[in-house]
């Protein structure tokens, strides 16, 4: 079967031990966590999730379920790239006298939409957000230019374009039947 | 009151009656609690931690409630791990408490320290550690909640030193609510009517119930179910017994040792309806070739089970107790005398090729099945089976019968040998009212045969029949018949098994003629305590009709000549 690259959406108490739980799933079914970002949810006390990974759609399905499964795992979705906006931040380290003599930095400001955010005797760091191929398109300019002495890429964070129900909609709706009963 | 004497008090709340146990260092506090409960709990002392844990295992699978374990840190952790896997993929609630060491040194690699928690939530329904004594009464509650409520499952408890004796307030509030965990998930009548539809359109309905019916307590409503469609019905290795074994619609058992009608008829039915079973490779062969002319109807109580091996037509999600009787009411009356019928020609095959050879053995050596049979028939078929795994189990059930629910013990998924002796244990305490035979080969007897010495120490009135071949004969069957009979590493230089039996005081037989077996059985059954039945069968023997794993269910080994 046909292998995409899915964002898998991971609602989850904050315990001790949840990405075990989590990467244990993957782990099971020989999937490799391509990017992976956690953070406080918007809801107290929920953390968040992202998580992507290559896989045919029948797999992941199988795979978000048994997520979802997991006791302290509130809920946990699935998305394709289609579905989804999603970014990620790049950070660039390099060597202040080589960027001073590009001579094009202008351009290049331009052209990748970069923020600088220090700049030392030293270094330069640059920032840039985007899509993994923007981020990359960055890094292989700068490569060829000069040397980078440092780079990290965060994890995809992504947001759902589609009319789904809010989880904050879900809980209510599972606590005012708890009250029912 | 002290952390130890809160878990007591917590068990208590919970209604448990029953713990199985082994001590150990960071753990004495709470054994130092049970001092001062020993009224309160039958509490079994049993020989190695992995005894312990299948007995509650046992407990849990006869009694119908949640069986409860207390070792210690390090070595007796990891010594339960295999039950809790067993439990987890068997669906068992168990409550697992492990000691840990002190908070201040967790993570230091401190004397019996190890990542329970880490180790465990792969193959356990839910792992928690107690930190502090604050924590005990709601983790508790919480754990009873988890592993009884939905599919039920193990849950483990790591409770580190410091909360065994720090102080706080004990108090009992019933957990019925963790955010997130959606133990049933309702009844969508969509979902029942669309089901319905297709199981009033079939011609040639064939139901497969599993273990879901018996966790459910929805055996009356299968009864009711397929009787009102006339719909046969096979049971998976979990499931059997949910349905007695002389029921009209009951057409035996499915899967790789499974009866062949059954078998034959999943792939010519045109509805198959998935009771509480989750299509495991056992039971299905080769999944590209399962059923493929058949619409799926797949009644579960886990989502996750849904389209899992075997994509559904039409799923209904539930506890079978409210999903079957809402499916009953919504499917017609219907006769399907023909299609049941069809069902003899291959079970006068099997008889006459199998059955009938297994338990009239013409060259004078014993067969497993005869045996099975003799004592099943003895007990009047009202006996919980307990069986080890291998021959002895595919024997078991095949040739045992049943006439109530819950009265098969087996490790079914994860195939556990030396399950059978501390299993058993915990039935027998679970169900002391009933006759309990365990059957074992002479290798997993071996496995666990230290828990000859809970039976002394406790008396529990298990009748265990060791059925002695002097091999590893599942895995002797398959080097037979796959590996041109190279016999590696199966052969076993055996013990005098009567003679052990007399060093632990039970009583004892050693039956190696036809003639005898009758009246030893007799002589087992005599009385309601321990004793073990040595029963020298065919060395040879195998065990069919067989579907080498993987293949295509139909395709179905049966003996030569």
């Amino acid at each position: 079967m046909e292998k995409k690259l899915y964002t898998v959406t991971i609602f989850s108490e904050n315990h001790v031990g949840l990405l075990n739980q989590i990467s244990n799933v993957f782990t099971r079914r020989g999937l490799n966590i391509e990017t992976l970002s956690v953070s406080p949810s918007a809801l107290e006390g929920i953390h968040k999730f992202t998580v992507t990974t290559e896989s045919d759609s029948d797999t992941i399905e199988k795979v978000v379920k048994q997520i979802d499964k997991r006791v302290d795992i509130i809920k946990s979705f699935f998305n394709t790239d289609e579905e989804l906006v999603y970014q990620e931040i790049a950070l660039y380290k390099v060597a202040t006298d080589q960027f001073l003599r590009l001579g094009s930095i202008e351009e290049l400001i331009r052209k990748y939409n970069i923020r600088i955010l220090e700049i030392t005797e030293n270094c330069v760091v640059l920032e840039k957000t985007g899509h993994y191929d923007e981020t990359q398109g960055l890094f292989n300019e700068l490569s060829e230019k000069l040397t980078i002495l440092q780079f990290i890429r965060s994890g995809r964070i992504a947001i759902n374009k589609s009319k789904i129900e809010r989880l904050s909609d879900m809980l209510d709706k599972i606590e005012s039947k708890r009250n029912l009963e | 009151m002290k952390g130890s004497y809160i878990l007591m008090e917590s068990l208590r709340a919970e209604g448990v009656d029953t713990i199985f146990g082994y001590p150990g260092g960071t753990i004495i506090p709470v054994f130092d609690a049970l001092y001062d409960y020993l009224d309160k709990f039958n509490y079994t002392l049993m020989r190695h931690e992995q005894g312990v844990v299948h007995a509650a295992q046992g407990y849990a699978r006869a009694s119908g409630k949640p069986g409860v374990c207390i070792v210690t840190s390090g070595p007796g952790a990891t010594n339960v791990i295999t039950g809790i896997g067993d439990a987890m993929i068997d669906s068992t609630p168990l409550i697992v408490i492990t000691g840990q060491v002190g908070t201040s040194a967790l993570g230091t690699d401190a004397f019996q320290e190890i990542d329970m928690v880490g180790i465990t939530q792969p193959i356990s329904k839910w792992a928690y550690q107690i930190r502090s004594a604050n924590e005990i009464s709601i983790a508790l509650a919480r754990a009873f909640y988890i592993a009884t409520t939905g599919r039920p499952g193990p849950v483990v408890l790591d409770f580190t030193k410091n909360a065994q004796v720090e102080n706080a307030e004990f108090f009992h509030k019933k957990c019925t609510y963790y955010r997130g965990y959606i133990p049933s998930p309702d009844i969508n009548q969509r979902q029942i009517e669309t089901a319905a539809e297709i199981i009033n359109n079939a011609k040639k309905p064939l139901a497969i119930v599993g273990q879901g019916v018996v966790l459910g307590h929805a055996e009356d409503e299968l009864l009711k179910f397929l009787t009102k469609a006339d719909i046969p019905a096979a049971s998976t290795l979990l499931g059997l017994s949910a349905m007695p074994s002389d029921f009209r619609l009951n057409k035996g058992f499915v899967g790789m040792y499974g009866n062949m009608a059954p078998n034959i008829k999943t792939n010519e039915c045109d509805v198959l309806i998935a009771i509480g079973m989750r299509f495991d490779d056992r039971v299905t062969g080769n999944v590209n070739t399962y059923a493929k002319q058949a619409k799926i109807v797949h009644l579960d109580i886990d989502i996750s089970e849904i389209d899992k091996n075997i994509k559904s037509t039409a799923k209904i999600l539930g506890n079978a107790k409210e999903t079957i009787p809402a499916l009953t009411e919504k499917i017609n009356s219907a006769q399907h005398k023909e299609w049941v019928d069809s069902f003899s020609v291959y079970e006068d095959t099997e008889y006459k090729k199998v059955i009938q050879r297994e338990l009239n053995s013409q060259d004078g050596k014993i067969n497993m099945g005869e045996v099975v049979r003799k004592v099943s028939d003895a007990t009047n078929h009202n006996a919980i089976l307990v069986t080890d795994v291998g021959q002895n189990q595919m024997a078991a059930v095949r040739y045992f019968q049943y006439k109530q629910t819950r009265s098969v013990i087996t490790s079914g998924g994860l195939g556990t040998m030396g399950f059978g002796l501390p299993a058993a244990i915990g039935a027998k305490i679970g169900m002391p009212n009933r006759t309990v035979c365990m059957f074992a080969g002479d290798g997993g007897f071996q496995m666990t045969i230290q828990e000859l010495g809970t039976i002394l120490q406790s008396q529990i009135g298990v009748k265990m029949i060791l059925l002695n071949n002097n091999y590893l004969g599942m895995v002797r069957q398959l080097q037979e018949l796959f590996y041109n009979e190279r016999y590696s590493s199966t052969l076993m230089v055996n013990p005098n098994f009567n003679q052990i039996a007399d060093a632990y005081q039970i009583r004892n037989r050693h039956v190696t003629h036809h003639e005898e077996l009758d009246e030893a059985i007799q002589d087992m059954l005599s009385d309601d305590k321990p004793y073990l039945l040595v029963v020298d069968v065919e060395e040879y023997g195998l065990i069919y009709p067989m579907t080498p794993a993987g293949e295509t269910i139909t395709n179905i080994l049966m003996p030569k000549g």
